[in-house]
């Protein structure tokens, strides 16, 4: 019997228990969506590494002969060494004007390497005794729309080599393919191909040698210990350092993203459940009440306790489950669309989309929990009264005269005025709630646009303050100072700045990083640093600037020494002051004058590349001639890496800004429709009376609405604070070695977020004052007679 | 007092409502309830009617209509020239605001509000009404006119809602079962109240009851049952109500 009560009940009540079920929905969409996306990553990630051999180790030398390889097995831990020939080169595809820089990376001459396997997405590996046959990265072929059978030129060591293109790949090692220097990948503008060891020695003038090194370990190697007896092997053919997989360009990128996207994943889901958990228990505890007099009658059947609150336990549960089921099912669908832009991103060959149970449980438990605690407390407040006692109308409920107007303001106001005051001020903890509900709602609508707000003060920061160069030029290895004036002396170069850039491990105590110092000519303008204010500030005379989030994790700060330890050359070790922090918001650099560095190189004045200020008409001119130049590995050029860091990261972030903004929004109108509905219930008796009297429906309107307005603008600076709180909270746990946000919130978020929350207030409202309208003035009256 | 009454004083007394054929059917999805059945009716100015009937009677859906808060489902009723039975949901409400005083068993006070502020509240919206302690000084409240409705026994809540009723001035004033929620000893008290109202004020009363005891205190008695009027008496000896018990 009361089981078809309930699905009456529902039914009568649709739009609210809609309404409820949405914002269950979006709180576990959100974090089905991102748990499963980061579960998916990790399976994936995990999954490929081991099929294809994943390499722990490398090592990059100058050139060192095939012959010491065997040296490298016999270290403990060591389970293969793979040797092989990494050339950098220029490229050029035809219909591409850019300039593209590549890495030709050596494979045996047939069949598959034992590390870091290839992954054939198309065509074929490389076949014996052919040297003009590539294979080649999925990522550059599908941005330049290559097949097997095209054709692609390479430039090594200043000679044209035509390559064919036999087949499209994919690899472990470059997950995040990125051009080295860049902190952005540009898959059209840098490429991995593959190509046999006999013909890359050849072109790169390697025979019998190699330059790269990859280790497979045993389980029960030391990694510290191999590095250092692998450094201790090369250091005599130019060893730049070896590292483990955690420093692997590919994989640390990886990890930093999903580091990032951890955060993400576990920050926003927490505060969209918590949100959705604490608006349901508010709205289930007052729907529950306003069913006082129902309570009252199913008791007065003989109906014990126990089976009324078990009534509306399934009430409440059968929303729930709508909630949960629609969460479930939309949250994998986003999670799936989420997977799929991040593959477009990394290259995975395949994904697996993994949607452990355990998040659905969670999800599940942690709604039904809250609308729980909610409807039992309700219901055994409802309860405990007799049953004649709850049939009767409600007893006048106690007011008092408001402090409001208890200031004198008293006989300005209008009865209705006074009511909707008393009503605020009469259960000042309900008040609140209903306030904070919706002031929740506030709060994560700013989640999203936040983001974004972040996302491009960043990018104004480091493209308009610090970044201000047309050109970068880098060279294959450090040159002589005077190749700058070559590259001033080119039509088209306004001007130009030299820098040194030198890999180092840093070292404080028992903390250490790897990173790059950046020699930094002494008044340069077209790449600065700048203070923690934001003001560009001169080089010192002496010491070192770190990025203050370097500082912190080397836990000093200016005046302290740390030790460098250069990973390239004579690879010395020093004692450098810090001179001071800097902010830098893309990857954590150390700074130097470029002479003081030098002069720590014990070299002369060496450059790694420059910065060029030129004449856009010319640009094209200035990258032909610099592609045929030898020594240069690669040019950049600001407006394609600002137009790709649109493309891929802004992409990304938005795009999750996107759905966070898409339910945030669900949930502010489910919890302010709710909040509407209720009061509506709760006053309807009330605003009755009155219209019998004479009132007319807008005069009722007005007390009923007044009241929700009153309560919808006093939620609207407290979720801004709240808001901040949350946004503050995810810009720090958003910071990573790789990049930083500056924490800002735009005026346009805060009027963003006020504005959905009075859309929804203002949809709430023209729905329950047509509510209010088809009011039974009969009825209400009579109450059980 | 509206001033359309002013210059009548003597029988025969103006028409205040009038009836004919007045049916009632709720429409309760398969079944159809007949509430009121061909209901021929006039209610004349300044007098106190007893509408007196069993439970399901029609008595409420009667008083409703006249109160314009319901609409017949045929026939015609109407306040002076006024057709109710036509009228619009804003005309109504108009209606209401400047014409009818309600009050109702369970007093419908605005918990919110106090004893002056409730009478206000309506004051506020009408044309001519008293001033709010003066219709409290009518039913005896003048003290009490700062509490709440919870500060107030039930006697007084009534009280305070027939003020609120009279407040404005009505020119008819519909109470359906005023006393329904009381013990006899304060019915009686609140009986008082409207007594004076309708004398001191001259304001056309009506009265809902099944309690056939206080149909010894008006003018006429309509009795109904079935959704008929079964019979009307008039009373020649009015019984002040103080004089009643039940």
């Amino acid at each position: 019997m009361l089981n078809r009560k309930l699905r009456r009940d529902l039914w009568a009540m649709k739009g609210q228990a809609l309404a409820i079920a949405l914002v269950i929905t979006s709180g576990i969409a959100v974090f089905v969506m991102s748990l499963s996306t980061l579960d998916s990553l990790r399976g994936t990630r995990a999954s490929y590494y081991g099929d294809y051999h994943f390499a722990e180790a490398f090592a990059s030398l100058k050139r060192a002969p095939e012959s010491i390889r065997g040296r490298f097995e016999e270290i403990p831990g060591v389970d293969h060494a793979q040797t092989r020939v990494l050339a950098p080169a220029n490229l050029e595809v035809e219909g591409f004007d850019d300039p593209i820089t590549g890495r030709l990376v050596s494979i045996p001459d047939h069949g598959q390497p034992v590390l870091n396997q290839l992954y054939l997405r198309r065509g074929r590996l490389i076949e014996a005794g052919r040297d003009d046959e590539v294979v080649v990265h999925e990522s550059f072929a599908n941005a330049h729309g290559l097949e097997p059978g095209h054709q692609v030129t390479a430039i090594v060591n200043g000679r044209r080599k035509e390559l064919k293109i036999v087949g499209i790949a994919l690899s472990p090692e470059y997950v995040f393919p990125i051009a080295p220097g860049s902190i952005i990948p540009d898959f059209q503008t840098f490429g991995i191909l593959w190509m046999a060891r006999t013909p890359l020695e050849a072109a790169f003038d390697m025979e019998e040698a190699f330059n790269d090194i990859a280790f497979a370990l045993r389980p029960d190697a030391q990694l510290e210990e191999v590095l250092d007896r692998v450094d201790g092997i090369i250091e005599r053919y130019g060893g730049l350092g070896a590292y483990g997989r955690k420093d692997q360009v590919s994989h640390r990128y990886l990890s930093e993203e999903f580091r990032q996207l951890e955060q993400m994943a576990t920050i926003y889901p927490v505060i969209f459940l918590g949100v959705a958990a604490f608006l349901l228990n508010v709205v289930v505890t007052r729907l529950v009440r306003t069913e006082r007099e129902q309570v009252a009658t199913l008791k007065a059947f003989g109906y014990g306790n126990a089976s009324i609150g078990l009534h509306y336990v399934k009430f409440v549960l059968a929303i729930v489950g709508f909630g949960v089921l629609g969460g479930v099912f939309s949250g994998t669908r986003f999670g799936q669309g989420m997977s799929a832009m991040y593959m477009d991103f990394y290259r995975f060959p395949y994904l697996d989309y993994i949607l452990q149970p355990y998040v659905v449980v969670t999800a599940a438990l942690a709604s039904a929990a809250a609308a729980l605690a909610g409807t039992i407390y309700a219901v055994r407040q409802a309860a405990l009264q007799p049953p004649a006692e709850a049939m009767r109308p409600e007893p006048p409920a106690k007011y008092s005269v408001s402090i409001v107007e208890r200031f004198g303001l008293r006989r300005w106001l209008a009865q209705p005025t006074r009511m909707i005051i008393r009503n605020i001020e009469r259960q000042p903890v309900k008040s609140l709630l209903a306030s904070l509900g919706i002031a929740m709602a506030c709060a994560i609508l700013m989640l999203g646009f936040f983001f974004s707000d972040m996302v491009m003060l960043m990018m104004r920061i480091q493209f308009g303050l610090v970044q201000r160069d047309d050109m970068t030029v880098t060279f294959v290895e450090p040159t002589s100072y005077r190749v700058l004036h070559e590259l001033e002396s080119l039509p088209g170069v306004v001007h130009g700045e030299a820098f040194r850039s030198v890999p180092v491990r840093l070292r404080s105590e028992h903390h250490d990083y790897r990173t790059v110092i950046q020699g930094v000519q002494q008044g340069g303008d077209l790449n600065r640093v700048l203070d923690v204010d934001l003001q560009p500030i001169e080089m010192p005379p002496a010491g070192i600037l770190l990025t203050d989030f370097l500082g912190g994790l080397l836990k000093v700060k200016p005046g302290d020494t740390i030790t460098v330890e250069v990973l390239e050359g004579r690879r010395p070790i020093r004692e450098v002051a810090v001179a001071g922090l800097v902010q830098q918001f893309i990857g954590l650099s150390a700074y130097m004058d470029i002479d003081v560095l030098n002069r720590l190189m014990r070299e002369g004045r060496a450059v790694s590349g420059a910065y060029l200020a030129a004449d856009s008409l010319f640009e094209p001119a200035i990258y032909s001639a610099l592609k045929e130049a030898p020594r240069v590995a690669a040019v950049s050029v600001r407006e394609k890496v600002l137009r790709n860091f649109h493309e891929t990261m802004a992409e990304q972030l938005l795009t999750f800004a996107f759905f966070i903004t898409l339910f945030a929004g669900t949930i502010a109108f489910g919890v302010v429709y709710n909040s509407a509905r209720i009061t509506l219930s709760e006053r309807s008796r009330e605003l009755a009376s009155l219209r019998v009297l004479g009132f007319t429906r807008g005069e009722i309107s007005f007390i009923l609405l007044g009241e929700l307005a009153v309560l919808t603008f006093a939620a609207i600076p407290m979720g801004y604070l709240i808001g901040e709180v949350f946004c503050r909270y995810i810009a720090t746990a958003l910071q990573t070695d790789l990049f930083r946000f500056p924490f800002v919130i735009q005026p346009s978020t805060y009027a963003f977020a006020a504005t959905i929350v009075l859309a929804s207030s203002l949809i709430s409202s023209l729905s329950v004052r047509r509510k209010l309208d088809a009011l039974d003035l009969v009825a209400v009256l009579k109450t059980n007679e | 007092m509206s001033s359309s009454n002013d210059q009548v004083k003597q029988p025969p007394r103006d028409i205040v409502f009038k009836a004919r054929d007045l049916a009632k059917v709720y429409d309760m999805g398969e079944v159809k309830v007949q509430a009121l059945r061909a209901v021929d009716l006039e209610l004349y100015s300044g007098e106190l009617v007893v509408l007196l009937g069993p439970s399901g009677s029609g008595k409420s859906t009667l008083l409703n209509i006249l109160g314009g808060l319901d609409t017949a489902t045929s026939g015609r009723v109407s306040y002076h020239d006024k057709d109710l039975t036509r009228a619009s949901d804003r005309e109504l409400t108009e209606y209401r605001r400047y014409y009818v005083g309600f009050v109702f068993q369970f007093y419908n006070l605005i918990p919110s509000l106090t004893a002056f502020e409730n009478v206000a509240a309506v004051t506020e919206i009408s044309r001519d009404p008293m001033k709010p302690e003066d219709a409290l000084a009518v039913v005896g409240l003048t003290d009490r006119m700062n509490h709440f409705p919870a500060q107030l026994s039930g006697g007084e809540q009534q009280r305070v809602a027939i003020a609120r009723a009279v407040a404005k001035n009505p020119a008819v004033l519909l109470c359906d079962e005023p006393t329904g929620a009381l013990d006899s000893k304060t019915g009686i008290v609140v009986l008082e109240a409207l007594e004076r109202a309708n004398r001191e004020l001259g304001t056309t009363t009506a009265v809902i009851t099944h309690n056939a005891d206080i149909a010894d205190m008006a003018d006429r008695v309509i009795h109904l049952s079935n959704g008929f009027i079964t019979r009307v008496d008039t009373n020649e000896r009015k019984k002040p109500a103080r004089e009643l018990h039940w």
